[in-house]
């Protein structure tokens, strides 16, 4: 029922909005809830698993029962919903459904730093920013408070200074702080922007939460938090019933009991203290004692005490208050409790905590409190100011309160956390079945994992497991709190990192040719790099057959540039070169290149590459397409860390070049057209050097011969800008042979048939060299990064899983990749000793058959054995053998 | 998000660096002269106290400098 006058609404203003398909009417101001509450309806949905009625329970973040979908949105408290004009809104029992789409609606992010972060604009929060701004210091005020679009410095308590005075005071209203991280970083939901703070002082003025009690039947829709009667009353006019009973545990609850008689409702106290204060208007009856039990069809119709019963439509509750630790706890801050809430005792970062949510319940107090905070921070940030006068509040006489955890009733019916629908016989259950720690009683009950985050039912669960134990409530401490603590939707989160810019892709020069020419792609790091280029009709497997003899019978080209690229630089290149790789770079002549292969300090493999020496003191080095970065790292480190002295630099250079393959037995004709200025010859151009050159189209260029696939092969490297210009003048020259572009699945069969490896595929972090069969490559004369390690017992044994073929003994079966080998007289019911697993796995058209390569225990020493991968459905027999399959005597490599 | 000190930068937010472990863990100078036990105490034990930690941090999204530092590792504040 909406009261003839007060609140805070706008009554100027009518509002009508749709709830469950009915038509109603409210005032700009009202919340979702209280707007119901003036049309008479205060049930909402029923409970998530008992299904038993309920009704709106409080005013604001911590509401469990009234749960509403408003459009995509699920799972939002009607207490906290702002009323707008033709809102529609759907009652939900517990739980909301995602819309895969948000809408239009756009979320975004902002980021910010300021000196003073308060959080909470109630009195207290109000009056430590003004304090701290005074000065000149930045301060941010975030607060929850609705209605009004900004915070209103209502002179509420009398006398605290305006804002307007402070030209740094930024005021987020209707803004929720959820997270509380390192360094006094803070999340804030605010609208459709999540606010990134970071401030050097955080005050937290984020008040408390009333709690309920727990009695038989404490959950009927007409039961409501005493506290929230009253601001529904004051702030938006509006009263919840006209009988009224409120049951109390200390006297908070009769600022309620004035409310509710000042707007005619008939009002009974039932105090749990044996000598309630005197503190109800004239004329009110004061009970000392308990609510036992209450009753009612659906609504409450009557409460029980232990000898009473008393007709009513409204039972306002008040079991005490529980500072809003959440923020504060979240930034690691201990808590203590003292006998009546946990509040907070040691901070771990630079905050305070004011007012209510420090347990302060007397304003003149935490006003005083808020001030003293301000002055610190505004000090502390360097902009001090005068304690400023405190506001005329009157002193108040405290009656110390009487927590009443549980009433005795049957409690099947007694509830604990509302909107768990979880009970006193829940947590006796899990009490029962040897459970002792909060944190255990939580996940057997699920108490406190609502969207509420059980800020009325953590303290109540406490409460009764401490009966249950004979304990008090700070013998147990609490669960741990973590952020969101209020719930926040994922699109909010996400912001605008969604679709397209969710992740950042990467595409080389020579992208939109891919593209044109129907490569189908795949994902390495951020890379799109083409997998094979499908004709009219074919499959990957045709493709890749095709592509491959290509490669091994005429000439084929490849987009390398993601290759990893990197210049190293200085005087010192060289040696530095030699302390990272296995093998030695220092007396690489000007003009030759030569592959490399690097080590962690524990001797295992980490990358590898070929290396050019452009100049005395300069190294052009490439790395695998996905370790790029970690080799600058890597050299970075070292260099700094390590060998400061040496004079080398470093940078990275794989998006200034442009790197394509050219490949086949013909590559040395398409190149001679290419390049028409370059002798091409075997004996001018040998394998493992480089030329400096400009192509037939004007483009300057550098050749290497380099092959990863055993053929006679070239790499073209031009700058990036003439990326596209260079593919398409070797495929105009190649079109006579007829040149095949290939893509990583053809590179990958081409380099597995000659037994290389692809560091990250057939290794895991755990091979060395040697286990690669690569024992050539380490050098025994200098130290490099790993070489100790190499010869550590472990690392040494003969037996370790070496790297070696398998060839699938029915030629036309391809083994898995992952698939695990067994030995071919191995148990098939578990355990079964596994021998090691397939790295590569592919179709051959040079080999006319399947092969894989594996890491196998001891494999160098099993050529000849055959193994079985058990696949479930079948089992596949493959016999080891060396791990290069095509050319082993290397003849292919000069054409 | 931990704040930190650039020594060349300024404070800047954590998702701009990498860790890098316990300072002051030289590479030895003759590795090949350490016994097996010697070695494996370079390369794989670090030390994990409570409290105060000389650490290594790299300004990989910054200016890419290592540097040393001092962090609590209960309250998670540099000290130095």
């Amino acid at each position: 029922m909406r009261l003839p006058e007060g609140g805070e609404i706008d009554r100027t203003k009518p509002l009508t909005f749709t709830l469950d398909g009915v038509e109603y009417s409210g005032f700009e101001g009202d919340t979702l809830a209280s707007a119901m509450i003036a049309n008479g309806v205060l049930q909402v949905a029923p409970s998530l698993y008992r299904h038993r009625p309920r009704g709106i329970f409080s005013a604001g973040i911590e509401e469990p029962n009234a749960l509403v979908q408003v459009g995509p949105e699920p799972s939002l408290q009607a207490t906290t919903v702002r009323l707008t004009d033709g809102l529609v809104a759907r009652t939900l029992s517990g739980v909301g459904r995602l819309t895969p789409d948000s809408g239009q609606r756009r979320y975004d992010k902002r980021y910010t730093h300021t000196d003073v972060l308060v959080i909470g604009a109630g009195p207290a929060g109000r009056m430590a920013a003004t304090t701290a701004a005074a000065g000149g210091a930045r301060v941010m005020l975030v607060g929850l408070s609705y209605p009004s679009g900004n915070v209103r410095f209502r002179g509420s308590p009398q006398g605290i200074p305006p804002a307007d005075g402070a030209a740094e005071l930024r005021v987020l209203s209707g803004a929720r702080a959820f997270g509380y991280y390192d360094s006094n970083y803070v999340l804030v939901a605010h609208q459709q922007t999540l606010w990134h703070v970071r401030a050097r002082r955080v005050i937290l003025a984020t008040g408390a939460h009333e709690q309920p009690i727990v009695f038989e039947n404490n959950d009927r829709p007409g039961i409501m938090l005493a506290g929230a009667v009253r601001k529904y009353i004051t702030n938006y006019a509006v009263l919840p019933g006209r009988k009224a009973v409120v049951f109390t545990t200390n006297d908070s609850a009769y600022a309620t009991v004035a409310a509710l008689v000042q707007s005619g409702a008939e009002v009974t106290v039932v105090d749990s203290r044996p000598n309630p204060p005197d503190l109800a208007p004239q004329g009110v009856e004061v009970i000392s004692g308990l609510i036992t039990n209450t009753d009612g069809p659906e609504r409450l119709t009557a409460v029980s005490t232990q000898d009473r019963r008393i007709e009513c439509d409204l039972l306002a509750v008040s079991g005490g208050w529980q500072p809003a630790v959440h923020l504060f706890s979240q930034s690691r801050g201990t808590l203590r409790w003292n006998g009546q809430a946990f509040v907070p005792d040691t901070p771990a970062q630079a905050n305070h905590v004011v007012g209510a949510a420090n347990g302060t319940f007397d304003t003149r107090a935490a006003l005083i409190e808020a001030t003293e905070a301000g002055v610190e921070a505004a000090a502390a940030v360097g902009y001090p100011v005068p304690p400023p006068p405190l506001p005329a509040v009157r002193e108040r006489e405290i009656t110390p309160a009487s927590p009443v955890w549980l009433v005795p009733g049957d409690p099947r019916n007694q509830f604990v956390d509302l909107q768990r629908d979880a009970t006193v016989a829940d947590i006796r259950r899990a009490v029962g079945a040897g459970m002792r720690s909060p944190e255990h009683v939580k996940r057997y009950t699920t108490i406190g994992t609502g969207t509420d985050q059980g800020r009325t039912s953590n303290v109540p669960a406490l409460g009764v497991i401490a009966a249950e134990l004979g304990v008090t409530p700070g013998d147990l401490g609490t669960t741990t709190f973590r952020a969101p603590s209020v719930p926040v939707s994922f699109a909010l989160m996400a912001g605008r990192d969604r679709g397209k810019l969710h992740d950042p892709i990467r595409t080389t020069p020579i992208h939109s040719w891919h593209v044109a020419h129907g490569a189908e792609f795949e994902n390495v790091g951020h890379w799109k790099r083409p997998w094979f280029y499908p004709k009219p009709g074919e499959d990957m497997e045709t493709a890749v057959l095709r592509e491959c003899r290509a490669a091994r019978t005429g000439v084929a080209m490849q987009d390398a540039s993601t290759l990893g690229k990197i210049e190293v630089v200085g005087a010192d290149a060289g040696e530095f070169l030699n302390r990272m790789y296995t093998n030695g770079f220092k007396k690489l002549p000007v003009g030759s290149a030569r592959y490399g292969m690097m080590c962690k300090a524990d001797g295992m493999v980490f990358d590898d590459g070929v290396t050019m020496r452009l100049a005395d003191d300069r190294y052009y080095v490439t790395t695998t397409t996905g370790g790029a970065a970690n080799v600058l790292d890597w050299f970075e480190e070292w260099s700094q860390t390590e060998w400061p002295e040496l004079d080398v630099r470093f940078t990275s250079v794989t998006e200034q070049w442009s790197t394509i393959a050219v490949v086949g037995p013909q590559s040395r004709a398409v190149i001679g057209l290419v390049a028409p200025d370059l002798d091409v010859s075997n004996e001018a151009f040998p394998f493992m050097t480089f030329r400096e050159t400009t192509l037939v189209n004007g483009i300057p260029a550098r050749i290497a011969r380099i092959s990863f696939s055993g053929e006679l092969a070239y790499e073209v490297n031009v700058s990036g800008w003439y990326g596209l210009a260079a593919w398409n003048a070797i495929h105009d020259e190649g079109k006579p042979y007829d040149i095949t572009p290939y893509g990583t699945e053809t590179m990958h069969v081409l380099r597995a048939e000659k037994g290389f490896p692809i560091v990250g595929q057939d290794t895991d972090g755990t091979v060395t060299p040697h286990d690669l069969g690569m024992s050539w490559i380490v050098s025994r004369q200098k130290d490099f990064v790993g070489k100790r390690s190499l010869r550590r017992p472990d690392t040494a044994r003969p037996d370790r899983k070496h790297l070696v073929g398998l060839l699938p003994v029915d030629p036309a079966e391809l083994l898995p990749e992952g698939a695990q080998m067994v030995a071919s007289d191995a148990p098939l019911t578990p355990p079964v000793p596994m021998e090691g697993h397939v790295t590569s796995s592919y179709r051959s058209a040079v080999l006319e058959r399947t092969f894989a390569l594996a890491l196998i225990k001891n494999g160098r020493h099993r050529i000849g054995e055959t193994l079985l991968a058990p696949l479930g459905d079948r089992v596949i027999a493959a016999t080891v053998t060396e791990p290069v399959f095509y050319d082993k005597e290397g003849a292919r490599r000069d054409g | 998000m931990l704040l930190i000190s650039c020594p060349w930068c300024g404070e800047r937010e954590e998702t701009e660096f990498h860790y890098g472990g316990q300072a002051f863990v030289a590479y030895p100078a003759d590795p090949e002269s350490l016994s097996d036990e010697e070695w494996a105490q370079y390369v794989f034990f670090r030390d994990n106290p409570k409290g105060a930690f000389a650490e290594r941090w790299v300004h990989s999204a910054g200016c890419r400098r290592w540097f040393n530092t001092v962090r609590d590792t209960v309250t998670n504040e540099f000290q130095s």
